[in-house]
Parts: structure tokens; sequence; C-alpha cells
């Protein structure tokens, strides 16, 4: 073995390094406050391992990157405690940081002849933050896209400069593939090579002047194996158990629903680490955000490069260390603000709450059979009426409809409807509450509308009130035969149990016999068209396009039509929107077992 | 390795084992985590074999010729579900009223894709000479392809569909492996 060591040795001259290495004298001996330089190599070695591991499966476009990181987080074998590691090392990075700045400063090391070491640091906290608010982008979910916008935005206020930069950034005039591209290189490539060069300076400068003690020295020297590097790889467990049980307290890294531009996202806010900065914006008006946004921040870390000077006198090693416990106060004082307000705000709250609602579906749906197409996962929620239909409806209909009494949104209306509600349309016991004597001139129903004493009406009042036992029954099965028609997906198995009661039903109506209903409505091969909406396909997905289409169709409302616009007619609404409304209202959407 | 001058206490060798023990621990936590994740695609995936339609009796006449077909399937890619995708190729041969043959057109030796010539009534691959015979036995002693063409399982369903088991084999082995 030592023959081996030797021939080793004599080529390499490993001896002489491993002693430099391993044997470091520490005045003073080993001090626990010395370990978080080492914890932060240990952190940045974890990001390095996790993060090459990570970009085996990860993918940086538009179509993909959202894809392959639920593809990570969800389908892969180990792949939600790989991203967890990568992303709570990251925040845990952010405090040891802190913590590494803050004991450089109170024991004076910062100050001749470590200036330029100071510098290296302070170089690679703000890069070690580039990282953080790059790799945020990567998942392209809606979080992390909005954030970036704003923060790209305020690169983009820079005074001369900042309007190349920000196109340097998105990779031209607005976001889109270049930007994930360039986001990407940046997060992988450019900044992790920037931090391996300073950091090599850094631990070479730091060996090379060595460890800034106490004076007077209060314990014997020490050596840096095994002292050190024992308190060292206690605080590395230590930080390491804190990774794990983030992980474990927030069940895994977060993913936000896909990124989509077109649709509004009032949850945006960056990581916690610069929620400060965020809070701090919010007190400049209009004309003096550069001074929140650029120049105070670049002001005090001028003053932060110049410490080291400034600490040349005992006066100004005080100022120093106060203006670094003071600008630590403040950051915490904004982070609890921001907080803090955020939790007051009921439209944040909402917002939050939606946005989670629209995550957890975009995986229901990307986790369902038929999987994410090849355009990505964004048009699996521009297409699912889960989603939009309500959004369809506070907006186009819900000015006369309701819905469950609400606009679709859980927003109330403020003046009284004037069209009927439509949750659970030609249900069962919808078509019952239509035809019921003490309902259908009610809100729910045409209360609100001319028909409040049309024909239909009258005939549910006079003539349904009147109906005798035997007769109800037929009714009852007549509802069953017309809810029948709209084949919903959500009544399958009852209409499929009574079919023989719906055959009744249809023959009711056919033949007309004491239920008069193709009198003036049509049903099937019976009755006309134009003074009643058509029983054909009553509550059909078809027939639901149709009226919405064109109410003034003959086959629905004709010329007694109230007050509803023909959406596709007048183009208000495409086909696609009409097509996701009639679904949403029948309650036709992917449902998981 | 190398040592100090002086030499250590002995109590060091307690602080040496616990820094030793807390600094393995502490790498091989994210160093075990990435090597687990990196050596997913090692994990073989439950292949279902479903037969595919690839074309009709009507398309194939029964004259023996060897003819290529595309083959289309549903296909999962990582995170993407595709409809009707091509997933490969195969050259049906049709011998008698209801009795087709398939091969795969990948060559077993290293993976290209071998054609049918008719003057030889054999395969030829264009890559490194592999000579396959109608039946798809190597043709000649100087064929480098480990095995002859890959056959494949052929039902004919309804009259006239012919449906295919579509499989992919591992190319260079002499064994007929599925690839998986």
């Amino acid at each position: 073995m030592r023959m081996l060591i030797d021939w080793l040795d004599s080529r390499t001259g490993c001896r002489q390094l491993c002693r430099e290495a391993l044997f470091e004298n520490i005045p003073g001996g080993a001090r626990w406050r010395y370990v978080w330089g080492s914890t932060l190599v240990f952190t940045l070695l974890i990001q390095f391992i996790t993060g090459m591991a990570l970009w085996m499966a990860y993918s940086p476009s538009a179509q993909t990157a959202w894809e392959s990181v639920y593809f990570i987080q969800y389908e892969m074998a180990g792949g939600w405690f790989l991203r967890g590691l990568h992303h709570y090392t990251a925040q845990v990075m952010q405090v040891l940081l802190i913590l590494h700045l803050m004991q450089i400063l109170i024991d004076g090391a910062y100050k001749a002849p470590r200036e330029i070491n100071f510098w290296f640091g302070v170089l690679l906290l703000l890069l070690i933050m580039g990282l953080s608010l790059t790799g945020y982008l990567l998942p392209w979910d809606q979080k992390g896209f909005w954030a970036t916008q704003v923060a790209t935005n305020i690169a983009g206020i820079t005074p001369v400069i900042g309007p190349d930069i920000q196109r340097l950034l998105i990779g031209g005039a607005g976001y889109g593939h270049h930007t994930l591209t360039r986001f990407f290189a940046i997060h992988a490539g450019v900044l992790p090579a920037m931090i391996v060069a300073l950091v090599i300076g850094h631990i070479y400068l730091f060996r090379r002047h060595g460890i800034t003690p106490k004076k007077p020295l209060k314990r014997p020297n020490g050596l840096f194996w095994p002292d050190q590097v024992l308190r060292d790889s206690v605080a590395c467990l230590a930080v390491l158990a804190a990774i794990i049980l983030l992980i474990f307290i927030n069940g895994g890294a977060h993913l936000g629903a896909p990124a989509d531009p077109s649709e509004p996202y009032s949850a945006a806010r960056p990581e916690w680490y610069f929620l400060f900065l965020f809070q701090f914006l919010k007190y400049f008006p209009g004309g003096l955000e550069l001074w929140g946004a650029i120049y105070i921040p670049t002001i005090l870390l001028g003053i932060i490069f110049l410490m080291p000077f400034i600490g040349k006198w005992r006066r100004g090693h005080a100022f120093n260390i106060v203006l670094a416990w003071f600008l630590l106060a403040a950051v915490a004082v904004l982070t609890w603000l921001a907080l803090a307000e955020d939790r007051a705000n009921p439209t944040y709250i909402a917002a939050v709450k939606e946005a989670e609602e629209n995550a957890e579906r975009a995986k229901v749906l990307s986790r369902s059979d038929t999987g994410i197409p090849a355009e990505g996962a964004a048009s699996l929620l521009r297409n699912d009426p889960f989603v939009q239909g309500p959004q369809l409806f506070a907006m186009n209909c819900a000015s006369c409809h309701t819905y469950d009494g609400h606009n679709g949104r859980g927003i109330l209306p403020e003046d009284e409807p004037s069209a009927a509600d439509l949750h659970g349309f030609a249900t069962r016991e919808w078509i019952a509450g239509l035809l019921d004597p003490e309902q259908v001139d009610s809100l729910h129903y045409f209360g609100g509308s001319a028909f409040k004493d049309g024909e239909m009406s009258r005939f549910v009042k006079r003539r349904i009130s009147r109906y005798s036992e035997e007769e109800h029954e037929k009714l009852a099965e007549v509802i069953m035969a017309v809810s029948a028609e709209a084949e919903l997906p959500g009544q399958k198995e009852i209409d499929e149990r009574d079919i023989e009661a719906i055959e009744r039903g249809r023959q009711h109506l056919l033949r007309g016999d004491a239920i008069w209903c193709i009198d003036c409505h049509r049903y099937r091969e019976k009755g006309e068209l134009g003074d009643a909406p058509d029983l054909t396909g009553y509550g059909s997905h078809e027939w639901l396009a149709g009226i919405i289409t064109n109410p003034e169709h003959e086959r629905f409302y004709g010329e007694t039509n109230d007050r509803m616009p023909a959406f596709g007619v007048d183009r208000t609404l495409s086909p696609r929107e009409i097509d996701i409304l009639a679904n949403w209202l029948r309650g036709d959407w992917y449902e998981e077992e | 390795m190398c040592s100090p001058d002086p030499p250590p206490p002995r109590r060091n060798f307690l602080k040496q084992s616990l820094a030793l023990f807390a600094g393995g621990v502490v790498t091989l936590v994210p160093a075990a985590s990435g090597l687990f994740f990196f050596l997913g695609p090692l994990r073989r995936k439950e292949t279902s074999n479903d037969a595919v339609h690839v074309t009709s009796l009507n398309a194939l006449p029964n004259d023996g010729v060897p003819r290529k077909f595309n083959v289309t399937a549903d296909r999962t890619d990582a995170w993407n579900k595709f409809k009707e995708a091509r997933i490969g190729a195969i050259y049906l041969r049709r011998t008698g009223e209801r009795d087709v043959h398939a091969f795969n057109v990948t060559c077993p030796h290293a993976g290209c894709f071998v054609d049918y010539q008719p003057e030889r009534e054999s395969y030829l691959c264009p890559c490194h000479n592999s000579l396959f015979t109608i039946e798809g036995e190597i043709a000649s002693p100087d064929s480098p392809s480990p095995r002859g063409l890959d056959s494949l399982a052929v039902e004919i369903r309804n009259e006239s569909e012919v449906w295919v088991e579509f499989q992919n084999f591992l190319p260079g082995q002499t064994a007929k492996i599925i690839r998986s």
C-alpha cells in the first residue's frame, strides 16, 4: 500500500496536496461558527448532483418544460425526492448565505488583506440568487412564468441599458421558446461555470490568508482535519436533515398549472426570499419605481462592496455591523409584511385557491388515459369544460342566468336573474321543477323573464296543478323520457335502469294521451316546430349548442325569444367556446375514478 | 495517505471516524438519489402486447410477394400520448387464402431497414449486406446477421382484417429477445 502511494506521490505530489488540504492550521482552534462556508460548498454540491440528474429528464421548451417536470415529479421513480432535494436545497442556501456573510462581517474577516475574497463572496451571493431566479422559471408553470415576467420587467426599467438587457434575457420582444432556452443555458451552464471559478478563487484566497480568529486566542490551535471537518460535517448533516424535513412537510416541490400567457394569474409572487423586494416596491408610486427597484438596491450593494474600506476604522467596523443587522431586520420586516398583507387579502387568497384547483386539474387531466397531447398540457386546461365552462358562463350568460344561484364562479348576482337557473339543466329534477306549479314562474325558471305569464307557465299552473294521480304517474314517466333525450353522462346509469319507464314516457308523448306536450312542442315525428322548443334531443350536446348559437331558430324559441342573444350567429362566442359551454352545462367533463 | 507533524493524540480516532461517517452520509444521500433516478431506464417496463390492425386481405395479393406496410398505433413517449403514431414497419407476405407471414423490417444485425429485392426473391440489408431468403432465413454464410429476420404473429380477424403483434427485438443477438 505504502509503495503504491509512494508511486502516486512521486508522479503527482499528492502527499503534499493532502497535507495542505487537511492540516490547515486553525489559530484559536476549530469552531462551530466557521461551518457556514463548508455548508455552502455542500449545498452547492447537492445542487450540482441533483441538477445534473434532473437534466437527464428535463426538456426546456414551451411545449415540454412543464410536461417533463410533471413527469419527473409524478411518474419517474424517485423523481419527487430528487426534485424536492433540488428545490429545498436552493431555499436553505439563501439562509446559509446570510449566516456565512454575517459571521464574516461580525468576525472582521472581510478586512485587509481579505478584501478581494470578500468581494468574491458578495459576487457569489449575487450569482446564487441568479440561479434561484432562473431556476424558478424552468418548470414553466403559472407562478414561475408570471413572477419572472415581473423580474424581467424590472430589469427592463434600468436606465439606458434596461430594454436591451430585457431583450437579451427573454430572447426577444416577448416571452416564448427562446426565453426558456436562454434561462436554462444561464441556469445550467453560464452561472454554474462562473460560480465554480469564483468558489475555487474564494477557497484559494481563504486558505492563503487563513481563518480570522478572535484575538486574544483562548484555546490552543487546531487542525482542519479532523476537528473542523467534524464540525462541518455535523453541520451539513443538520442542513441535510432540514432539507429532507422540508421535502416531507411540503409533500415535495410544488408544481402549478402550466404557464398560459392568455390565462390571468393573480397569485403571482416571487419565492419567499425575494418577497422583501416585492414588498419594497409597493412603497414607490409611479415615477419613483426606479428608486425602489434599481437605485436604492444598487447603492446598498455599493456600500456592501465598500465595507472592507469602511471597516478600516473601529467606528467603521461598528457601522458595517450595525448596517448589516439593520438590513437583515429590514428584510425580515418587509418579508413578514408581504406575507401578512397577502394573508389579509381575500382577492389574493381566492386567486391562490383557484390556482391550486387549476394545478390539480392539470395533473388529473395529464394522468388520464388521453394523456398529454403533442402541443402540451396548457391545451388540456384550455379545452377543459370543467375549468373553462364557469369562466365562459360568468362572462357571457350570468348577466341573465344563474348557476346554482351564483354566476358559475361562486359570486352572487346583484340583480334578480332574468332567465332560468341552469344548474342541472335537463336532469329529471330540473324538468320536474319546471313542471311544478309552485316553481314554474319562480325566479328559478321563468320568473324573471317574459315567459312568466306565458302559455307554458299557464299550462303548468292551471292544468298540471289539477292532474290526477294517474296523470302525475304518466307525467313522471314523461319527465324521465324527455330527460333521457339529453343522454347526460351523470344520468347514464339510471336512464339505463329505467329504460322501460322511459319507453312508456315516450309513448305518452307520442300518443298524446292525457299528456299534451305535443300540442305545442315537437317530439320526434309528432308535433310542430315554431311554438315551443323542440323536445327531440332536449338537453343533448347538439341541442344546447344549437340554442346557444341561435335561440331565435324555429327549433327553439323562434320569434318569441325574450332577450337571449344569438351567440353563434353574432360570433360573440366561437364554435369551440359554445362546445365547451354545452359540455359544461351537461356535466360532461373528465372525472377521475 | 498523509499525516500531520507531530502525530496527533489518540482521541483523534473517534473524531476522524465521526467526521468520515457524517461526511459519508451527507454525500451519499444526494448521490444515491441522483444515481437511482439516473438508472431509471434500467428498470424494465411491462410491455403490453396487443395486436395492431395493419391492413386488409384485399391489399395483399395471394402471390407470395412480400410488401412493406407501416404500423401505426397509439404511442406513449414519456409524458406524451400520441394517437395513430408510426411505430415501425413490417413485410407482409400472403401465401394462401388466409395464410399471411409478417417480418419486422429491422435487420437483426445492427438495426437498419432491410429491402426486399424482387429480382433475387430475397431480402438484402443495405448497411452490411446481410442476405435473407424469402422465408427470412440467413441466405449466405457471409451474412453478418446473427439470426434470420424476426417473424411476428399474424391474426386474421373479421374475415379480412390483418392484425399483427408488432414487436421490436434486440439486434446483435443469436436469440430473439424482445426489446422492452
